[in-house]
């Protein structure tokens, strides 16, 4: 009974798995953080929030099915949908009101999670709800040495489709255009008459938006509960500034590394000692790297 | 001015009586007097028998501790529908306790000093029972601490009716062993609970000729279990045994089924999954996995049916199920039902019951088949239960089928994988060199 459980010895098939392991972590990590990421980049608020609009979108799916029978994946566009209406009132409400004062939005919009967190458990109780997901699902698939639950694919698959949709739209449409001239200059941007207060509001319920539909599919491999939020917001903020601030394929980039990196250590040794190790290269390298992977210079704000 | 003179003239007449006083009967008087506000009764004749609730109504621990509450509530309803005790009303002081620890322990100092009641419900993490103890302790007060816990504490102000690390995994792991196989995975959350409990849960699988491939353990509230499952996928064990708290083990079975594991094949034998969790997971995720635990909902005695329909109906049971961790909170408020009555028949007076006296005459109190929805249990020396704990299988329907109860009721045992440390008695943690420790934590 004395085995050195610590190290995990290299083995050729669990190692293939972890470097997949540590794909599917990033697409996790990267959904959670691409709304984060363009409110942040684009308007410069650091949204607290963010989690319980991830805990927004698993409790809109849990409705849904319960009180309208909606098919799950019916489901996750619809939680996208309704949670980016939710930001877009709230950015009517309260985010707007803050603009001149980037520290208050940071309280405003941690104030705003506990509000969030607290009404969600009055309102529907404070015990896990259960989201049903179909069950071709929650299966797993096998090729070559890989084996691979196909709600891990489904996620990678949304996870795609979601940066490249964002990515189309930021580079290749009007609105886009709109948004990018914005975030370098809101004031200059407004005199060529781009109306800064509705690229705001877009781009923030877009966010929303997107940790919504993140939340669907976590409801339903993970768990719900009002608190949930909490658990994806550290990894977002991680992903998004070791990216680098307003950089897409920083935060592409930065998902992917901090998946392998923390898949493969939990695979040497553990989870908990991965998750150790991994903070303390991200300080190290945010101590030489402070702007991130991929940022232009640093922004002036 | 006239009316200063006035107040100062009322003032040296009332210096003057309390002179006049204490001159007859002397200083000791003033002493006495004084001694008896400081032992003023903590319950009055005629008055209401007041008791602290302290749990999280708010935070990540309203999960858990919300039900817990209610059912303090729901048998303190029907204690003071019955009467009462004594003929005396119950009156809870509820306290929601954030999840914080620091509210813990402020608000049981809040509901000895200020709120004055003879004994305290409350907490279900380790960590919550720790933040506690010293106050109650220092106190000399009560603390009844309704759930499962790892043991290793020695203290002569805390009740407990949950089972200890030694009764929940007994048989547990010999069970498992002999179904299914040798070989077992440890997983569990990254705290003291779980670590104590796989501690003694290598003790039984050392005796049962079992073999440990791994232990892992997972932050608490984390959720993501694929680093481990790769690693259990490696390694083939036969079961999982799990020590996964909260919302993490909702994830852990749903991740289990996703991940392609099979549960006639490699089941997980939990020491916490109850019917909330497979509530909140869905049955299908649950289904084929073992729990161990006291109280089941399904348990087929009249007693338990009987609290699982009147809970279920109170304005308390919204949460549509019973399981283990309320039932043991439930026991909680008449094992105090008891050990008030007992007090109060020994000291003579219900104003002469102290605390302290409460978890005196605890020891040798019984909770009776028709009381005990987990059929008869009664107190050892140390406050905790002698109790009969059962394994369960989850169905399809979230309901688990009892398929092993043990014969004979376990003895609690909270240093039985430390033996060097001592034997915890009634009065204190007899040493090995003849000292007897008292509030050891």
């Amino acid at each position: 009974m004395s085995v050195n459980h610590f190290w995990t010895a290299f083995a050729f098939e669990p190692f293939m798995n972890a470097l997949l392991i540590g794909l599917s972590m990033a697409s996790i990590w990267l959904i959670a953080a691409l709304g984060l990421a363009i409110v942040y980049g684009t308007m410069g608020v650091i949204n607290m929030a963010h989690g319980e609009f991830v805990m927004l979108g698993a409790y809109t799916t849990y409705l849904l099915q319960s009180a309208f029978g909606l098919p799950f994946l019916l489901c996750v566009p619809c939680a996208f949908l309704i949670v980016a209406a939710i930001g877009a009132i709230i950015e009517k409400l309260l985010i707007r009101h803050l603009y001149k004062r980037p520290l208050d939005t940071l309280l405003a919009t941690w104030g705003l999670s506990l509000v969030l967190v607290q009404g969600v458990r009055l309102m529907v109780g404070p015990e896990p709800k259960n989201v049903a997901s179909p069950a071709f699902l929650n299966a797993s698939m096998q090729f070559w040495v890989f084996e691979l639950s196909w709600f891990r694919v489904f996620i990678f698959g949304v996870t795609i489709a979601a940066f490249v949709v964002t990515w189309w739209l930021l580079q290749k449409t009007r609105v886009g255009l709109m948004v990018r001239a914005v975030t370098q200059n809101k004031e200059i941007a407004a005199a060529h008459g781009i109306d800064a207060g509705r690229v705001y509001t877009l781009t923030f319920a877009y966010g929303a938006g997107l940790a919504g539909l993140a939340g669907a599919m976590f409801g339903a491999i993970k768990n719900v509960f009002p608190d949930m939020g909490a658990g994806y917001i550290v990894e977002a903020f991680l992903v998004v500034v070791v990216g680098g601030v307003g950089s897409l394929a920083g935060s592409l980039v930065s998902a992917l590394g901090l998946g392998e990196i923390y898949s493969v250590f939990a695979y040497f040794t553990n989870g908990t000692f991965a998750k150790f190790w991994l903070f303390l290269l991200v300080v190290i390298f945010l101590r030489f790297r402070p702007q991130g992977l991929f940022s232009e210079a640093l922004a002036r704000r | 001015m006239k009316g200063s003179r006035r107040s100062f003239l009322k003032s040296s007449a009332a210096l003057g009586t309390v002179a006049g006083a204490s001159a007859i009967g002397g200083f000791p008087q003033l002493l006495i007097k004084d001694a008896n506000a400081q032992s003023q009764p903590w319950v009055k004749k005629g008055g209401t028998i007041k008791v602290g609730v302290l749990f999280s109504l708010t935070g990540s621990l309203a999960v858990v501790e919300t039900d817990s509450n209610q059912v303090v509530q729901f048998a303190i309803d029907k204690i003071n529908k019955a009467g009462g005790i004594m003929g005396m009303k119950v009156e809870p002081v509820i306290i929601d306790a954030k999840s914080d620890i620091k509210v813990y322990s402020e608000k049981i100092s809040q509901l000895i000093l200020k709120d004055r009641v003879i004994a305290t419900f409350g907490g279900y993490t380790s960590a919550s029972r720790r933040a506690m103890a010293p106050i109650v302790m220092s106190r000399d007060h009560l603390l009844y601490y309704p759930t499962c816990y790892e043991g290793r504490e020695c203290t002569q102000n805390i009740v407990n009716t949950g089972p200890l690390a030694n009764q929940h995994s007994q048989d547990l792991i010999p069970f498992m062993v002999k179904n299914f196989g040798k070989k077992v995975y440890f997983v569990g959350s990254n705290y003291i609970w779980p670590k104590e409990s796989n501690k003694n849960a290598k003790v039984w699988l050392e005796k049962a000729g079992g073999e440990l491939l791994g232990e892992e353990y997972v932050e608490l509230g984390g959720s993501d279990f694929t680093s481990i499952f790769n690693k259990i996928r490696q390694t083939k064990p036969d079961f999982i045994f799990s020590t996964v708290v909260g919302d993490s083990d909702i994830a852990l079975h749903k991740q289990f089924k996703q991940e392609g594991f099979k549960v006639d094949k490699m089941p997980i034998a939990a020491l916490t999954t109850g019917e909330i969790e497979i509530r909140a997971m869905g049955a299908e995720f649950g289904a084929g996995h073992f729990l161990s635990a006291p109280y089941f909902e399904a348990l087929d005695t009249p007693t338990n049916k009987k609290f699982v329909d009147e809970y279920l109906s109170s304005k308390y049971g919204k949460g549509g199920v019973t399981h283990y961790n309320m039932e043991e909170t439930y026991l909680s408020v008449y094992a105090f039902k008891a050990a008030f009555e007992k007090a109060a028949a020994k000291a003579g007076s219900v104003e002469a019951v102290t605390p302290r006296m409460l978890r005196d005459v605890t020891p040798g109190i019984r909770i009776e088949d028709d009381v005990s929805p987990e059929g008869l249990v009664w107190f050892d020396e140390t406050c905790h239960l002698y109790m009969k704990p059962k394994i369960g299988q989850c169905g399809g329907d979230g309901q688990f089928k009892i398929v092993q109860a043990a014969k004979e009721h376990i003895a609690p045992d909270p240093f039985v994988i430390y033996p060097e440390r001592g034997v915890c008695k009634f009065d204190g943690l007899h040493t090995k060199d003849g000292k007897i420790l008292k509030s050891v934590l």
